[in-house]
């Protein structure tokens, strides 16, 4: 259920709507006409707490926390079916993206818990090598989400290693400092 | 004609398959690709999740890197494809962001003035080689072979260009290109779920379901893909789809380039088609040892 039902402009949380409009693209959801084609154009729309329109509308609105707690964000596959059809030309994904980054910093992660330990877990694995392993990421993934559902992994874990497709070694990259100098150099600028 | 290769991360593991076919195929077709050396991970969507000028800066270090070899930059991953080509967009569409990673660029002691072109390796296959080139190395008669081609999302979204986002036909007339019979179905650029298999499995597994059964439906023999993501939640994940839906597909999810080599004669080990998950077999396997 929606915290408030109606919210009237002088009530709105302005601090929200601020945030997401000075991200890059994100005063186009200025523009949104409620059209709903983002919505039916969502494989995950049926299964989510809100769907896309709906969300552009609880951010005009200010619902903060309404926004950010719901699985809708974590429920985007990036397949960008909405970004292309929108008639206003809104980045729908990148606002999603958006929005999976505030709700971590706020720590308003809820149903969505495991996508962003899965997400943790691949920033991880490149800064230490500068590349993906799959096969370390899989396992650091599985013993900080999911370790009690550990069984169901097995048979796709055994199928790709049966297969030769799943390699125990990375493949690391050569100048991972060099690649470090530039992660460390952001994180300065953004204060981290 | 020569490019840059970017490989990505997936290649050289759960989609070594594809690499294998990817070495034994494009030389045949006039395409040389020179690694770029020592590229990094270009971030995914994971990386966008949790930190977005981090995303931009690590990817642009692939771009810098690839100015010294003055060719367009090939990846056959779709989601590398979609990042790369982002961190361009934004680069470009946006003086903070290009400043901002520029200096991050720097130090690392490198610089990227924004001229790098990059291409998915479809894209390359179907639009720098010609069709009579294609058609001239095939040595097996496919015309039997039904064959849907599964674009998913990233090659034709949100980069628009390459092809149409809901129907695209790239892919379509390369099938046609080696002589085998296209698939027409209404979900090839449909989402198979992405990385949600990770986390999300049941509803990842059902949009895999909606996408084997449209292919089923249209009488398919194969899927053809061209990402590794994609590859793996349609080929690896079938039985679990099977499992929960109670369905019986046992639909082989090749990529574009194993199809190219089976049309080439060249043998399945060759082409890697030894590690899929749902193995060549039935009518599919009688038509390409017939043919």
């Amino acid at each position: 259920m929606l915290e408030k039902e109606v919210v009237y402009e002088a009530t709105l949380d302005h601090d929200f709507l601020d945030e997401i409009y000075s991200l890059p693209g994100g005063k186009e959801v200025k523009r949104c006409i409620q059209c709903g084609t983002c919505s039916g154009s969502c494989p995950q729309g049926a299964v989510m707490d809100h769907a896309p329109r709906k969300i552009f509308s609880l951010i005009r609105a200010g619902f903060r926390n309404e926004v950010l707690g719901s699985n809708t964000i974590w429920f985007c596959s990036s397949c960008y079916s909405c970004a292309v059809r929108c008639p206003k030309e809104i980045k729908i994904t990148d606002v999603m993206y958006a929005l999976k980054r505030l709700a971590i910093k706020e720590g308003k992660v809820t149903e969505g818990r495991k996508s962003a330990v899965l997400s943790r877990n691949f920033i991880k694995m490149v800064n230490k090598y500068g590349r993906n392993h799959e096969t370390e990421l899989m396992t650091r993934y599985i013993i900080e989400a999911d370790l009690l559902n550990a069984f169901n992994f097995a048979p796709v874990g055994l199928k790709l290693f049966s297969n030769g497709r799943l390699p125990i070694l990375p493949h690391k990259m050569k100048n991972v400092d060099q690649l470090r100098k530039i992660i460390r150099k952001v994180d300065e600028m953004e204060g981290i | 004609m020569k490019y840059t290769y970017y490989p990505g991360c997936s290649v050289s593991a759960t989609a070594n398959l594809y690499q294998e076919s990817i070495d034994s195929v494009l030389p045949g077709l006039g395409i040389e690709l020179e690694e770029l050396d020592d590229w990094n991970c270009c971030g995914a969507t994971a990386y966008m999740s949790v930190r977005e000028l981090l995303s931009f800066a690590i990817s642009a270090r692939n771009l810098a890197l690839a100015e010294k070899y003055h060719r367009d930059m090939v990846t056959p991953c779709s989601a590398c494809y979609l990042v790369l080509n982002k961190t361009n967009r934004y680069c470009e569409e946006y003086p903070d962001i290009r400043k901002k990673v520029g200096q991050a660029l720097e130090a690392g002691g490198l610089n990227y003035s924004g001229n790098i072109k990059v291409r998915h390796l479809l894209d390359v296959v179907v639009n720098d080689v010609e069709k009579e080139k294609i058609a001239g190395t095939v040595k097996k008669d496919l015309s039997a072979l039904k064959v849907a081609p599964y674009y998913g999302c990233q090659i034709v979204r949100p980069e628009i260009g390459l092809d149409d986002p809901d129907d695209p036909q790239i892919m379509d007339e390369l099938i046609r290109s080696v002589g085998a019979t296209c698939v027409d179905y209404s979900m090839k650029t449909k989402c198979c779920g992405a990385s949600l298999m990770g986390t999300d499995e049941k509803k990842a597994l059902h949009l895999c379901k909606e996408i084997l059964a449209d292919a089923e439906r249209n009488e398919a023999h194969c899927i053809i893909t061209v990402c590794p993501l994609c590859q793996m939640n349609l080929d690896i994940y079938q039985s679990k789809v099977n499992s929960l839906f109670g369905t019986k597909f046992r639909i082989p999810v090749i990529y574009f380039t194993q199809l190219i080599g089976l049309a080439q004669g060249k043998s399945m080990k060759e082409l890697g088609l030894g590690r899929l998950g749902v193995k060549i077999s039935g009518e599919m396997k009688k038509i390409i040892e017939g043919a």
